[in-house]
C-alpha cells in the first residue's frame, strides 16, 4: 500500500503543472476559448513535447507506458485548469482503442504521439443515453468488400477539428444487441462525413455527426464483436475522468476556501460564519471522498481483469465522484454568491466543467444501476 | 500508488482472521450478531482472551504489554476485530484512561493501574460531560477542593457510559475558578467508583438499553496522588486523548459486516414479489451507502498511509468520525426499512433465536447516539474547519 505518487509520477505531475501554470493561466484559457478553435495548437505541441500524448501507450509502440494510474495526476492537473484540448479524447481513448485493434496502429500511435493526429469518439445516439452498446448506425460489407457507415452521432467531443473518428456501428442484430457492433476509424474529413458543430457548456468544441455511405479507414477489434473492447476503453476513460473532476474540485474547493477568508460581509470575513464553514467541511468530505475512489477506479482499470468487478468498481467511483461535481459545484457558487456565477471568475467555468464531467460517459444514476447489476449479491438473488 | 496491502500485511491480516475465527466463542459472537445487549461479564471475557493472547492493547509500548505493531498492522486488526463480529472493547481504560497514563501518569499510577487495565480486572468509566457542558465542555463545574492530601470532589456528571459497571472514573474537575481562561483551573482525577458519595443513576433511553448514567459527587474523597498530571493541567490532558491517535474512528469492518448482513436481509425480505434487493428505490440508497463505505475505507487507508509517512493525524480523525458514524446511522435505517412492517414488532423474545428483525428498530434509536457522543459530528466539523481549513 503507497499512496503517494513515485518520484517518477511526481516529476511527471510538476512539469505538468509547471507548463500549466505558464500557459494555461485563466487569461490565456479565456484567449484560447474565444478562439475559433476553442484549443490551442501551441498548447498540444508543448504536450507532446513533455511526452504526454505517449502516456498509456506502450513503449514497444513508442509510447510512455502508466497505465491510467499513471495518467491520473495529469488528468488531475487537466480538470484544475479546464484544460480545452481534446487530450482525454486523442490519448485516453483514441490511442487505447488503436492500440488495442488497429492493424496501422503504429502509424496512428507515432503521429498521435508527435501530436500530429487527434482523435474523437463518436459512440452517442440520440436514442442511446448513456449505453454505449445501444448503437443504430450502421456497417454495412460492399460489393468491393470495403466498409461504409450510415447514421448520425450525437454530442461528439472534439469532433469538428479532429483529424480521426472513432465510430461504433453495427453490422447486425437490433439496436440494444451486444453483439453485431464493431468500432472503425473514420477521416473526419472523408467523403459523406457532415460535421455540425457546436460549442458544450464548458466549452468545448463538439458537434453531431451524420454519416452517409462514409468509407472506413479501418476496422478496430473483431469484426461484429467490439462491445468488450468498447466498454473496457469507456471504463478506463471514466476512470480518468474520474481523476480529472478531482482537479476541478480541488479548485473549486480551494476558491472557496479562499474566498470565505477575504470576503467581509458585516464587519468580519463570511468564513468566520459556521454555516457557512461546515459547508466548506462537507465539501472538503466530498472531495477526499471523490478522490479516493478516483484512485481505486484508476488502479483498478490498470489491474482487473474480470469484466464485472472491473465494471462494478468504476460505477462506484463515478457515483461517487458525480454526486461530489454536483455538490461541490452547486456549493462553490452559492458561498462566492453573485460573483460565483459570473463569466469573470474561475469558479463559473469550473462550475461547468463539474456539470458536464458529472455526466460523461454516464451519470450517477446510470453508474448505480450498473453497480447493483454488477454485484454478486443481486445476481445470486436473481438466480 | 499502489492500493493494495504488502504480501506481509495480507499475512497479518490472515493470522488475525484465523486467530478470530478460532478464538472468538461462538456465544459472544452470536450475540453481537443478534445486537443483544452486553453485560460486563460478556465484555470481561473477550477482553481476557485477548489479554491472555497479548493483543489487548496494541498501541501501547511494548513494555506495558503493546504488540510493537505499526500503524497498518493496528488498522488490520481492528478492522479484522469488527468485521468478525468480536465485541467492542470498552475504550475507557485501554484507549483513554490508558494512554493518559503512559503519557502523563506518575511511576506509581502506571504500576497501580496499567497491569489492571490490561488485565481487565479493573473497568473504567469516564467523567466528563456535565448537565450544564457538553459540547462546552469547559464549562465544566464540578469543583474538587484541596484539603490535605485529598480533594473533596462535588458535583453532577452526565452521559456517563458503563458507569454502572465501573470500577474506576476518570474526571475533569475545577480545581480552581481564578483564571479567566475556563480550560484553565481544571484538574483529571481518577476516583474509585466505590467512594462514599458517589451515587450512580441510570438514563433511561429510548431504546429501552442501560448505557448511560448520571454520576453524583457529594463531598467524594480523592487522595492528591490520583490526580494525573499537575493540579490545573487537566485541559492539557484531556486535548492529548482528543489528538490521540485512533485508527479505529470510522469503523470500517464492523460496518462492512453489517452491509453484507442488510444485503442478505433485503434479498430475503419480499416486496411485490419480488426480494426488496432488486426494488430500485431501495438498491439506490444502499448503493450509495455500499460506495461510501468503499471510499471511506480507501480514505482511511490514505490517511493511515500518511501517518505512517509521519504526518501528525489531526483532523482527518474528525473526518473519519463524522462520515463513519453518518454511515452506520445509515445502516440501521436502512435494516429497520427492510423489515418494513415488521419493523414495529418488538417481540421479548425472538420466536427464532437468529431473527433479529425485533430489535432492528431499537437499534435505529439507539444508533442515533454515534453523531452525538465522543465529539458531536458538528464539533468535528468545528474541528476540520479550525485545523485543516484554518477558518
Amino acid at each position: 500500500m503507497k499512496f503517494d505518487p513515485d518520484d517518477e509520477q511526481r516529476l511527471l505531475a510538476e512539469s505538468v503543472e509547471r507548463l500549466l501554470a505558464r500557459d494555461y493561466g485563466f487569461d490565456a484559457r479565456r484567449r484560447i476559448l474565444a478562439s475559433d478553435a476553442s484549443w490551442s495548437r501551441e498548447v498540444w505541441a508543448s504536450f507532446a513535447e513533455l511526452g504526454l500524448l505517449g502516456l498509456g501507450v506502450d513503449p514497444e509502440h513508442g509510447g510512455f507506458g502508466g497505465g491510467a494510474s499513471g495518467t491520473q495526476c495529469v488528468m488531475e492537473a487537466i480538470g484544475e485548469s479546464l484544460v480545452l484540448e481534446p487530450y482525454l479524447s486523442t490519448v485516453g481513448i483514441g490511442a487505447r482503442l488503436i492500440e488495442r485493434g488497429a492493424a496501422r496502429k503504429a502509424t496512428w500511435l507515432a503521429d498521435i504521439i508527435a501530436g500530429r493526429l487527434t482523435v474523437a469518439l463518436a459512440t452517442t445516439e440520440s436514442e442511446s443515453g448513456y449505453t454505449p452498446t445501444h448503437v443504430r448506425t450502421r456497417a454495412r460489407q460492399t460489393a468491393s468488400d470495403d466498409i461504409r457507415l450510415d447514421g448520425e452521432k450525437r454530442v461528439v467531443l472534439h469532433a469538428p477539428d479532429a483529424d480521426l473518428l472513432i465510430v461504433s456501428a453495427r453490422s447486425d442484430g437490433e439496436p440494444d444487441a451486444r453483439d453485431g457492433i464493431g468500432l472503425f476509424l473514420v477521416e473526419r474529413a472523408a467523403p459523406g462525413v457532415t460535421v455540425h458543430p457546436y460549442r458544450t457548456l464548458d466549452g468545448l468544441r463538439a458537434a453531431d455527426v451524420v454519416f452517409s455511405d462514409v468509407p472506413v479507414v479501418e476496422r478496430i477489434g473483431p469484426p461484429g464483436a467490439a462491445a468488450p473492447l468498447l466498454e473496457e476503453a469507456l471504463d478506463h476513460a471514466t476512470a480518468l475522468v474520474c481523476a480529472e473532476a478531482v482537479g476541478a474540485l480541488r479548485y473549486a474547493n480551494a476558491a472557496t476556501l479562499a474566498y470565505l477568508k477575504e470576503r467581509r460581509q458585516f464587519g468580519v470575513p463570511i468564513g468566520s460564519f459556521q454555516a457557512l464553514q461546515h459547508r466548506m467541511v462537507d465539501m472538503t468530505v466530498s472531495y477526499e471522498q471523490a478522490k479516493s475512489m478516483a484512485a481505486l477506479a484508476c488502479s483498478t482499470v490498470d489491474r482487473e481483469r474480470d469484466p464485472r468487478r472491473r465494471q462494478r468498481v468504476v460505477s462506484a467511483a463515478k457515483v461517487r465522484v458525480a454526486d461530489a461535481c454536483r455538490h461541490v459545484s452547486q456549493e462553490a457558487v452559492q458561498l462566492h454568491g453573485g460573483m460565483g456565477m459570473t463569466e469573470e471568475l474561475k469558479i463559473s467555468h469550473t462550475f461547468r466543467r463539474l456539470t458536464r464531467l458529472a455526466q460523461q460517459f454516464g451519470d450517477a444514476d446510470h453508474h448505480l444501476a450498473r453497480f447493483a447489476a454488477c454485484d454478486p449479491a443481486s445476481v445470486e438473488a436473481n438466480a | 500508488m499502489d492500493l493494495d496491502y504488502s504480501a506481509e500485511e495480507l499475512a497479518f491480516r490472515d493470522t488475525v482472521r484465523d486467530w478470530l475465527r478460532a478464538h472468538l466463542p461462538d456465544d459472544l459472537r452470536a450475540r453481537v450478531a443478534r445486537y443483544d445487549p452486553l453485560s460486563r461479564d460478556d465484555l470481561a471475557r473477550w477482553h481476557g482472551i485477548l489479554a491472555a493472547k497479548r493483543w489487548i492493547a496494541p498501541a501501547w509500548p511494548v513494555e506495558w504489554g503493546g504488540t510493537g505493531w505499526n500503524v497498518v498492522q493496528r488498522y488490520l486488526f481492528e478492522e479484522e476485530c469488527g468485521y468478525a463480529g468480536a465485541p467492542p472493547l470498552s475504550p475507557f481504560g485501554l484507549m483513554m484512561c490508558g494512554p493518559v497514563l503512559l503519557r502523563f501518569g506518575s511511576p506509581a499510577q502506571k504500576e497501580r493501574f496499567l497491569p489492571r487495565i490490561y488485565d481487565g480486572s479493573e473497568f473504567w468509566c469516564q467523567g466528563y460531560s456535565e448537565p450544564g457542558a457538553g459540547s462546552d465542555l469547559a464549562s465544566l463545574r464540578t469543583a474538587a477542593v484541596r484539603k490535605g492530601d485529598r480533594y473533596v470532589v462535588d458535583g453532577q456528571k452526565i452521559w456517563t457510559t458503563h458507569a454502572h459497571m465501573a470500577d474506576w472514573i476518570f474526571c475533569l474537575v475545577r480545581t480552581s475558578r481564578e483564571s479567566e481562561r475556563r480550560q484553565e483551573g481544571i484538574s483529571f482525577l481518577l476516583i474509585d467508583m466505590r467512594s462514599p458519595g458517589i451515587t450512580v443513576r441510570p438514563l433511561a433511553l429510548m431504546d429501552g438499553g442501560r448505557e448511560v448514567n448520571e454520576v453524583f459527587f457529594d463531598g467524594v474523597e480523592v487522595p492528591v496522588e490520583q490526580r494525573v498530571h499537575d493540579e490545573g493541567a487537566g485541559w492539557t490532558v484531556a486535548k492529548y486523548l482528543l489528538g490521540h491517535e485512533r485508527m479505529n474512528t470510522a469503523r470500517i469492518g464492523a460496518s462492512r459486516r453489517e452491509l453484507e448482513k442488510l444485503k442478505d436481509y433485503a434479498a430475503r425480505q419480499m416486496r411485490n414479489g419480488r426480494p426488496l434487493l432488486d426494488d430500485t428505490r431501495f438498491r439506490d440508497k444502499l448503493s450509495r451507502l455500499e460506495i461510501e463505505i468503499m471510499a471511506l475505507s480507501i480514505t482511511n487507508l490514505r490517511f493511515l498511509d500518511a501517518l505512517r509517512a509521519g504526518r501528525a493525524p489531526g483532523a482527518d480523525v474528525s473526518m473519519l468520525k463524522l462520515r463513519g458514524t453518518e454511515i452506520q446511522q445509515t445502516l440501521t435505517e436502512l435494516m429497520m426499512e427492510a423489515a418494513g412492517p415488521l419493523a414495529q414488532a418488538l417481540p421479548a423474545q425472538a420466536r427464532d433465536a437468529d431473527d433479529v428483525t425485533g430489535r432492528l428498530a431499537l437499534r435505529y434509536c439507539n444508533y442515533r447516539k454515534t453523531t452525538i457522543y465522543a465529539g458531536s459530528n458538528e464539533i468535528q466539523r468545528n474541528i476540520i474547519a479550525k485545523q485543516a481549513l484554518e477558518l
